[in-house]
């Protein structure tokens, strides 16, 4: 995927091992989403990943949103201890793990929530032409100001207290998706595949990238709990940016799978 | 040296070639499952599966270390709902690994696939869960009252060995004294690293299990010494990744062999290494099985 190598500076991981870094700053960005930058920070491909260890705690993968900076949402006990923590402590980082999106100018942007963290660095480097950007309501949209510095940006939000009322597919019916050379997705499974459906009825899903989350282990493609149905791909290894078209007929929007590795529904 | 290819009996079993998916690689959904095999695998081996779904141990889970992995996945399963998993996966050469607490759980998890599953792999070596895997596989007394307990269901039983024992064939005879099929040899060496800059180990669960290549040449003492003492045939696992492996493995007495850690970097592992080792001018594979014996 993609040819063009996006330069940004940082030591090279080992990607193997696992690497203490501190936590420099804690930056509240909405009311359910921090950004902790650390030191020090590595090269890596927007939309790849680490493997974020809080000690003592858990691991969570997690997409970097600078070379130097994790955006999390509080969702459960990892998270939440993640949120305990203070500038001057140490996480242990395992990673960038996973292909990241396609590095293609001309890019439209779509994200959803806490989607947006992988594709700011896609944005920030002059990629995106136009990024849509939704979420529940305007003070959960997130770097919305340093985003519209770089890109045009359309807004939609679930409780109208921003841009067009309601999800953010609602905004592709203003878009004309084939003047772009590539579609790149992240946000909430359903919006997802709502958002897959509309590229997909207008003949673009081969051009559109999406970027999965799967509960994952260890990230590096042996363990298996993030295989994806019907052709077992894995998220951390295979991905975790597919191809729309090859998203069809997959488990994308249906259900995932828990830690013990059962079904649940989305 | 190549050997010629041809369907490989081994353990109750017609494989299509000597190459198995070792357990807890890659082997939680049926679609992975089939991946493998799409891959060219002779033979999949299942996550392991208990009488209770389980989410494993905290992470860190794996960390790589240099020549090997090592993790502490915890046994994480779905239990009973893993039927679902095997439906694509009918008639396909599925061994399901089974983990339990005494010798009525093994049978329990058993009778809940028997209808479904080719054979039966029991984990009696897992190094890092309490009151399972070497927990129970450690003692001969209750590795062949394990054995006993599945084996007498009439599939092929096969049981996998742990390496952190000071004579690994006294637990291989008590497999082969309870009716095992076969014997799979090893599953990780106990192992750990410490994170020096976060000052504690570097896995959630502090201790794992050692896999990789580091590791192949304890599994070929091992394997050589089962070979010395045991009559059923056994598979040879841990750190296996060329057909040069393969052929050192046979050598020492395996007459099968599973593929883990080298499947990480490359799935389809298995076609690659099957055209490196067959060839129609080369050695019938039973002229090689144990002759570094004698």
């Amino acid at each position: 995927m993609g040819s063009l190598r996006i330069p940004l500076w940082g030591a090279p991981m080992d990607k193997g091992a696992l690497q203490a870094v501190r936590i420099t700053a804690i930056t509240q960005e909405t009311p359910t989403v921090r950004t902790f930058s650390f030191f020090p920070g590595f090269s890596f491909r927007p939309g790849q990943f680490v493997m974020v260890t809080i000690p003592g705690v858990d691991e969570i993968p997690m997409a970097l949103s600078r070379s130097d900076t994790i955006t999390v949402q509080r969702v459960g006990d990892a998270t939440g201890a993640l949120f305990q923590t203070r500038p001057g402590d140490l996480l242990g980082i395992r990673g960038p793990f996973g292909n990241g999106f396609p590095e293609q100018e001309g890019t439209l942007a779509i994200a959803g929530g806490v989607g947006a963290a992988p594709l700011r660095p896609l944005v920030m480097h002059g990629l995106v032409e136009c990024l849509l950007i939704g979420a529940r309501t305007a003070d959960e949209l997130l770097f919305l100001p340093e985003l519209t510095q770089k890109t045009s940006v359309l807004v939609a939000t679930d409780d109208g207290s921003s841009g067009v009322h309601g999800p953010v597919t609602g905004l592709l019916k203003e878009i004309p998706l084939s003047e772009y050379r590539q579609i790149c997705v992240c946000g909430p499974e359903k919006m997802m595949q709502a958002v897959l459906q509309t590229l997909d009825a207008a003949g673009m899903a081969g051009k559109s990238y999406l970027s999965l989350h799967r509960y994952m282990k260890c990230g590096i493609g042996v363990c298996g709990s993030c295989c994806i149905d019907p052709d077992g791909r894995r998220v951390c290894r295979d991905g975790p940016v597919f191809s729309g078209d090859s998203l069809l007929h997959s488990e994308l929007g249906k259900y995932t799978r828990d830690a013990s590795g059962r079904r649940k529904t989305v | 040296m190549r050997i010629t290819s041809g369907t490989v009996l081994v353990g109750g079993m017609a494989l299509s070639n000597h190459l198995l998916l070792a357990a807890g690689v890659l082997g939680t959904t049926g679609s992975s499952l089939a991946r493998i095999l799409a891959c060219g695998a002779g033979g999949v081996v299942t996550k392991s599966i208990g009488p209770y779904p389980c989410e494993g141990h905290p992470g860190p889970c794996v960390v790589e270390t240099e020549g090997g992995l090592l993790n502490a996945m915890g046994l994480p399963n779905p239990s009973r709902e893993f039927e679902g998993e095997l439906q694509v996966l009918a008639g396909k050469p599925v061994i399901l690994s089974i983990y339990g607490g005494n010798p009525d759980e093994f049978r329990t998890v058993a009778s809940w696939f028997a209808g479904t599953a080719a054979a039966f792999e029991l984990n009696l070596s897992c190094p890092h869960a309490a009151g399972y895997g070497a927990a129970l596989g450690t003692d001969p007394d209750l590795v062949e009252a394990c054995t006993q307990a599945v084996s007498s269901l009439g599939l092929p039983t096969w049981v996998k060995l742990t390496p952190n024992v000071t004579d690994i064939t006294l637990c291989g005879k008590a497999a082969e004294r309870g009716g095992a099929s076969a014997l799979v040899a090893i599953n990780t060496v106990k192992a750990m690293r410490i994170s020096t800059e976060l000052k504690r180990p570097v896995l959630g669960n502090r201790v794992g299990g050692l896999s990789g290549k580091s590791i192949f040449p304890v599994a070929v003492r091992c394997v050589y010494e089962l070979y010395e003492s045991c009559r059923i045939p056994i598979i040879g696992c841990g750190g296996i990744s060329s057909a040069g492996d393969v052929i050192e493995m046979m050598m020492a007495g395996a007459s099968a062999v599973q593929i883990g850690t080298a499947v990480k970097d490359y799935p389809c592992i298995f076609r690659s290494i099957a055209t490196d080792l067959y060839s129609s001018d080369g050695v019938p594979p039973d002229t090689i099985v144990g002759c570094a014996h004698g």
